[in-house]
């Protein structure tokens, strides 16, 4: 039945009380002694009032009307929502993890340091980079990081011309927005027929103002850059380093590596291909790890060891300086950590395989029901496009209200951009093939909906507790905070 | 091997489903990845452990670090061990919430729409502030993106900061800075607060921002009267980074002119977790809504008149303007401000006012106990909220050791950030602290030297 939820202010009753708190027990003083009254606040915040059950019942009504990986199969293309094992959790929130303090002495921090240097190790291998900043808190966080580094890189060379940034159309939006916010110009590559970054207008491109190559590799479209190596040997050439956008590295662990395809920085999310949750938003990780001669430039601290005891390190005159107050989302690297022991080599190797078995047979039975514009083997995800349905009467935002009505959450829609009508299909690894069945089945469904009514399909969705959301109008008239007299 | 009870396919789901992609094997699939670079043995990574095996690895490593439930601590500096409300973690725990994504189809993702909604109008409430984001990474990126906002704002490239903001903060923005080619310039503190003096000398129409703390890295309360004045007559803009915590005492930063409110947000009952996860605090007045950075969600109507949420104003994120969006942000910490809402809803006007007096009662009281000890003196005038700065008879690493052997995490090293500020330390008293634990931390000092 569709309603809407009354807001936590609605609901909320003078004198209630949601918390308990001991009384104060130093002698106390009158609070205009020790502060002007030019510097206290008048009023009370309005804040609401509500004793603890009614706060519970809130957010667990709030968390019905929510849909996790937990709920159900969540292809959504390049954001590769694959179940977050429940270890992870559980040692994150180890009180010797949950609550350490970051300036605590580092006798007191041995074990939280073993940790990162040994994740660290565990990155390293895992991407065949010499050394990783554990700071960036997602992946654009690391992403700026890593233009930092190579911008400290070329400029400790007295290489100032370089002002430009080389981005593949299929790129992340993150991508040309980090080029911008590390003070670059965006240089657009265009992709050939088959989806690859074409290596010619690349070349063409490159020159002594070049300062890097942004890929993701496999692309957004799922697909590997086949000639890395010339690319990566072109730019190279050109003066120019090559950067890894890693959000795509869940497809190729123990299959290959970004050091060993030339790039030199890295980002990798961790809470993408390590199984971390994503929180509704995040809180995400992510790392940056950097080829040998762009060491001198990682952001401070580092986590070190000497002897047996591992250690801040603040000593690189050259650093970039810092990305985070502290050492980044530590507490995401605890749970992307777990993952990796739990998992090992082999298990990691095999959850790429199947990740990439998942999306090959899911396009395999999908592109007998819609268009798929690359119909080649893929990695980790493939695109749909919807243009024909959409000639039809409804599109590929349509086929995703479709696709709520039947539990499943939908694809990434419109995006890669060079695609139109895109419906972004990440399987992942940790589902089951009767899984996929059901979704081809619910697709196969929708597109006979269509094709009766294409009308109904767009209007939907209707099962879902509220109805299709005016984003225009969100947009247009902009309410961002309730307000007290809004009625 | 390991992992497999996450990986759900059987060795014959394997081979049906390569049959049904037309592939002879695995290797099939992985063709495309130019022999050169193909990995040419396993990867060299500990062995997979049981489920049982890493909880014992995990849980040896968690203890050997102290932490808050061992220790008494009086570390601040910008984290905290403020007290957290149960139910926090019951709320953040359910997997609906944890276990979803940033939420682009609003019509599942309601209960993220909302209650980041509410989350924003709270920070709005406390902040006075017209519109606040769904939040930073932490307070040092929330700083410096406020900082961005007002170059973005003003069209200058210039900000001031005072050196009375935290260290930690200045050096994100520093490095924000450097790479973009903008400018930062510091203000010099007098007597623990931001030297008026030099703020007026150094303020010009070349000013994009200028950035204080409220209450600022020593816990004191910076003299706000007459600052946004200043800065408004140069046209420039006016950045507080303020502890929401402090928020329900102190004046809200709107009305004392500030037109961007960033901070850390860790005092709302987030974990300290060695310093992150940790909640970036974004909040503006309405006219510089189009250059915030970050997700915001809006209150719209579906399609029979039902009111919900959406994300909103997303013309100014990268996945729509991409080189032309405000920021590159994209993941946030979406989950931890989803605790902070849940913090402030169950807290109320009232816990929290009475966690702010708590907070600045037992600072004032340890305050008082330090400096009236042979060698500890206090270093600046002015109420402290929370935490305050003593110098010591020594060094504060050898008094930090020594507070060690009574489980007390002592007090942060300031030298380190200040080099005038030699044998100093900074104490943070929270609520949570017991006039006890104030005592017993009062006799280790006294004991000591």
């Amino acid at each position: 039945m569709r309603k809407s939820k009354a807001l936590l202010f609605e609901i909320s009753r003078p004198g209630r009380q949601g918390y308990s708190l001991p009384s104060c027990d130093v002698p106390e003083k009158p609070v205009d002694e020790l502060l002007p009254k030019k510097m206290q606040r008048t009023e009370a915040p309005e804040l609401p009032e509500l004793s603890e059950v009614e706060v519970v019942r809130h957010y667990t009504e709030l968390s019905t009307r929510n849909f996790g990986v937990d709920t159900g199969f969540y292809p959504l293309g390049s954001c590769t929502m694959k179940y977050n094992p429940k270890v992870n959790e559980e040692a994150a929130v180890m009180p010797g993890f949950a609550f350490m303090h970051p300036c605590q002495p580092e006798e007191t921090t041995q074990g939280a340091l073993e940790l990162l240097y040994n994740f660290e190790e565990g990155l390293k291998e895992l991407s065949g980079m010499d050394r990783f900043t554990l700071q960036p808190a997602a992946g654009a966080h690391g992403e700026l990081a890593g233009l930092m580094i190579i911008q400290a890189y070329h400029r400790s060379r007295g290489d100032y011309k370089r002002n430009k940034v080389l981005i593949p159309l299929s790129a992340h939006g993150t991508n040309p927005a980090t080029v911008s916010m590390a003070g670059y110009e965006v240089i657009q590559v265009p992709c050939d027929d088959r989806g690859l970054v074409d290596l010619d207008a690349l070349k063409e491109a490159l020159d002594d103002t070049t300062a890097a190559l942004m890929l993701t590799n496999p692309s957004t479209l799922g697909l590997f850059e086949e000639e890395i190596i010339p690319m990566a040997k072109a730019v190279h050439e050109a003066g120019g380093l090559l950067y890894y956008d890693g959000a795509n590295l869940n497809a190729i662990m123990g299959y290959t590596r970004p050091g060993d395809m030339g790039f030199d920085v890295v980002h990798l999310n961790i809470h993408k291909t390590l199984s971390t949750p994503h929180g509704g938003g995040g809180p995400g990780g992510g790392p940056v790890g950097v080829k040998e001669r762009l060491l001198p430039f990682l952001p401070v601290p580092l986590v070190s060891k000497k002897g047996n005891q591992y250690y801040l390190d603040y000593d690189l005159p050259e650093s970039i300086g810092k990305m985070h107050s502290f050492y980044g989302n530590f507490g995401v690297a605890v749970k992307a950590y777990t993952y990796m022991r739990m998992m090992g080599a082999e298990g990691l190797k095999q959850a790429s395989t199947d990740a990439v078995i998942n999306a090959n047979y899911l396009m395999s039975q999908l592109k007998k029901i819609y268009y798929v514009p690359y119909d080649r083997i893929c990695k980790h995800e493939f695109i749909v496009s919807a243009k024909p349905e959409k000639k039809k009467g409804a599109g590929a935002g349509d086929i995703a209200k479709a696709l709520l009505d039947r539990n499943f959450h939908p694809p990434t829609v419109y995006f890669p951009l060079i695609v139109d009508e895109a419906l972004m299909i990440e399987p992942t690894d940790t589902e089951s093939k009767e899984t996929l069945d059901a979704f081809a089945a619910a697709m196969e469904q929708i597109a006979k909906d269509i094709d009766e009514d294409a009308e109904k399909v767009a209007h939907g969705p209707y099962k879902t507790v509220v109805g299709r959301l005016d984003e225009v109008r969100a947009a247009r008239n902009p309410v961002m905070r309730w307000e007290k007299d809004q009625g | 091997m390991g992992g497999k009870h996450y990986l759900p396919l059987t060795d014959q789901d394997r081979e049906e489903m390569l049959a049904a992609i037309g592939v002879k094997s695995v290797e099939d699939l992985f063709k495309d990845i130019p022999r050169e670079v193909r990995l040419q043995q396993e990867l060299d990574l500990p062995p997979a452990m049981a489920e049982s095996e890493v909880f014992k690895h995990l849980n040896t490593l968690a203890s050997r670090n102290k932490h808050f439930h061992n220790c008494v601590s009086f570390m601040g500096a910008g984290v905290y061990d403020h007290f957290i409300p149960s139910v926090i973690k019951h709320i953040t725990g359910r997997s609906e919430f944890y276990t979803s994504y940033t939420p682009y189809q609003p019509e599942i993702s309601q209960g993220v729409l909302q209650a980041i909604f509410e989350y924003q109008t709270m920070i709005c409430q406390l902040t006075g502030m017209d519109v606040a984001n769904a939040s930073m990474y932490d307070g040092g990126t929330a700083v410096a993106e406020g900082a961005v906002m007002g170059c973005g704002a003003t069209r200058r490239s210039k900000v001031l900061v005072s050196r009375s903001v935290s260290p930690f903060y200045r050096a994100v923005l520093q490095n924000y800075f450097n790479s973009r080619g903008l400018e930062v310039e510091e203000i010099t503190i007098k007597d623990g607060h931001t030297d008026r003096l030099d703020l007026e000398n150094k303020l010009g129409d070349d000013i994009a921002a200028v950035i204080l703390q409220q209450p600022n890295f020593f816990g004191l309360i910076e003299d706000m009267e007459g600052i946004s004045e200043l800065v408004h007559n140069h046209k420039s803009t006016l950045v507080v980074s303020a502890d929401p915590l402090s928020l329900a005492l102190l004046k809200p930063p709107a009305e004392y002119g500030a037109d961007i409110v960033v901070g850390e947000g860790q005092g709302l009952g987030v974990p300290a977790s060695f310093g992150g996860p940790l909640l970036g605090i974004m909040a503006a007045k309405s006219k510089f809504v189009r250059q915030m950075p970050g997700r915001i969600a809006g209150e719209t109507v579906d399609s029979e008149g039902n009111r919900g949420y959406v994300l909103t104003l997303q013309t100014r994120e990268q996945h729509i303007r991409r080189e032309k969006a405000a920021s590159n942000i994209c993941s946030n910490e979406a989950l931890v401000a989803l605790g902070a809402a849940v913090y402030m809803a169950a807290m109320g006007p009232q816990g929290m006012r009475e966690v702010a007096e708590q907070c600045l009662q037992k600072a004032v009281y340890a305050r008082e106990s330090i400096s009236a000890l042979k060698g500890y003196d206090d270093v600046f005038p002015g109420t402290p909220f929370k935490e305050f700065a003593v110098t010591v008879p020594g060094d504060p690493a050898e008094l930090n050791k020594k507070l060690l052997e009574k489980n007390i995490l002592g007090g942060v090293d300031l030298a380190p950030f200040y080099p005038e500020l030699k044998n100093t330390m900074l104490f943070a008293v929270t609520e949570k602290r017991t006039r006890d634990e104030i005592d017993a931390l009062v006799r280790e000092l006294e004991g000591w030297k």
